[in-house]
């Protein structure tokens, strides 16, 4: 079963060379034990361009999607048994990147 | 055979079978809405073959094969049009179930995943209603006054994050417990909460099947994990509130206050039963957590044959002791209640008020602070909070309890 724990931010500026280093052990566990998949740190939305080609014409926009407070900072792809599992690895995953994050399971995971 | 008494015998079965045939089918074919739904169709299969048959000498295990057959049946519909469902098919076969007694944990698990911290928490509530208390849809959507159709969507969206997601079907780990059991009786104090004092005007005062309910899935849970001081707690807590259920509310449907009650109109042998959990747990000499402790205020309640008799001291002894477990405002209210009749209404009211902040939308605070005022002789100021609580409380009982009050003033 997979999940994509996502790192909820509203501050700007990217992680502390503190929670860098935090993050990197955290990362180094994750291989260890077998849960690590892919992980990731996003540069700030006003890097973000919207593309739409839906109608064939590619419509393309400056800015993300979606202008909030809070955005997507970064993420995880783990690997764990079952919820529990993974709210535990993302719990320890809060900690040391200093941020909220959010669980959410695959399709057919 | 009547069909009085086949009747009687599904509600019976409905009651002692329900929770255990739910946590089997889900253990068995790894799917809580399969399980649901085979429980469900069992019981309206007895419901109808019952009265016109006659009652199977075992019913648990005519129920549970049903069940079985029903669970098997639908996979094997779902099968042919969608072959994801072939890897399931692998598990099922004819065997009857397993016998009753080896699998009581089944139903421990059962109640862990209904009640997952994952689910918010009027979700887990519903949930455990129904997976483990069996209540329909519609018994759960008219006990907390929502729209049918919004209650059976908050199951359904339940049933289908606990398979996305995979919330695991099993008892937490040994460190896990005492949180995840808290996090149950949470769940089950609040069920019978909402049945002791109902909110809203068109319901009763108090609803003696949320109520029960409550009391039957504590006792489950009690039987389940007999260790744990707090399941005891809670279990005493709800049997001594419950006792004086009937004494609580007047021929009229006004509420009548602790110290107005028919003392002779408790329920003795549900009191006994609490005082007898009570001692038990004073006797382990394990610091005891809060439901022990509201249990053992209520145990000082119910042993004064006369409120005149109330060991007041030993109350707010207890009231100290879960003061420091939990310094929330609510608890220093209910403490200021046995100040007063220690120390006097005067010395009561101080500690009430500066509790405004904190308590000033909670309508409790505006009646202990009536009652204290009107004891003072302060009328005018008595009159403006009762006013206040009036305007705030839900129960229909405590309405006209407290406008009683308030025009008694002179």
């Amino acid at each position: 079963m997979q999940y994509l724990v996502s790192v909820i931010d509203d501050k700007t500026g990217s992680a502390t060379p503190d929670e860098l280093a935090a993050i990197n052990a955290f990362n180094d566990r994750l291989e260890a034990e077998g849960h690590w998949v892919f992980a990731g740190g996003l540069a700030d939305p006003g890097t973000a361009t919207v593309i739409d080609n839906r109608g064939g014409r590619a419509m393309v926009t400056d800015g993300p999607f979606l202008e909030s407070k809070e955005y997507l900072a970064g993420f995880w792809v783990i690997r764990a048994p079952d919820l529990d599992a993974a709210l535990e690895l993302a719990a320890e995953g809060s900690e040391r990147c200093n941020r909220r994050v959010e669980v959410r399971p695959f399709l057919g995971g | 055979m009547s069909a009085i008494d086949a009747a009687d015998a599904v509600t019976r079965a409905h009651h002692e079978e329900w929770a255990r045939m739910v946590a089997h089918l889900a253990r068995r074919f790894g799917d809580l809405d399969i399980a649901e739904e085979a429980a469900a169709e069992a019981f309206a299969t007895a419901v109808e073959r019952w009265p016109a048959d006659g009652v199977p000498p075992n019913p648990g295990a005519w129920l549970a094969t049903t069940a079985n057959r029903k669970a098997i049946d639908r996979i094997r519909r779902e099968g042919k049009r969608d072959d994801k469902h072939r890897e399931a098919r692998t598990v099922y076969d004819d065997d009857p179930s397993e016998p009753p007694g080896v699998i009581d944990d089944e139903r421990l698990r059962l109640i862990f995943t209904c009640c997952h911290p994952a689910l918010a928490m009027e979700t887990r509530v519903a949930l455990t209603l129904r997976m483990v208390g069996g209540l329909t849809v519609p018994e759960i959507a008219r006990a907390f006054l929502v729209a049918e159709g919004a209650m059976g969507q908050r199951i359904t969206r339940a049933k289908a994050k606990i398979k996305a997601a995979r919330i695991p079907y099993r008892v937490p780990s040994a460190a896990d417990l005492p949180a995840r059991v808290s996090g149950v009786l949470a769940v089950l104090f609040l069920v019978f909460n909402e049945g002791y004092l109902a909110t809203g005007p068109d319901t009763g005062p108090v609803r003696h099947d949320l109520t029960g309910e409550a009391i039957r899935l504590t006792r489950l849970l009690r039987a389940l994990v007999p260790d744990d001081g707090e399941v005891a707690g809670l279990l005493a807590l709800m049997l001594l509130t419950e006792a004086r259920r009937t004494a609580r509310v007047s021929a009229s449907g006004e509420l009548v206050a602790l110290a107005e009650q028919d003392r002779g109109a408790w329920d003795a042998a549900l009191i006994a039963e609490g005082h007898r959990l009570v001692r038990e747990r004073l006797a382990t000499g394990v610091a005891p957590g809060r439901y022990q402790i509201l249990a053992a205020i209520n145990a000082v309640h119910t042993s004064a044959r006369d409120v005149r008799d109330t060991d007041w001291s030993q109350v707010l002894a207890l009231y100290d002791q879960l003061a420091r477990l939990d310094p929330s405002p609510i608890i220093a209210l209910n403490r200021a209640i046995a100040v007063a009749e220690l120390d006097g209404p005067e010395v009561a009211l101080a500690i009430v008020d500066r509790l405004e902040d904190e308590l000033a939308g909670y309508h409790p605070y505006h009646v202990t602070r009536a009652d204290l005022l009107r004891r003072l002789g302060r009328g005018r100021q008595s009159r403006a909070a009762y006013d206040k609580a009036i305007d705030l409380a839900g129960n229909t009982a405590e309405t006209a309890y407290l406008t009683r009050r308030r025009d008694q003033l002179g």
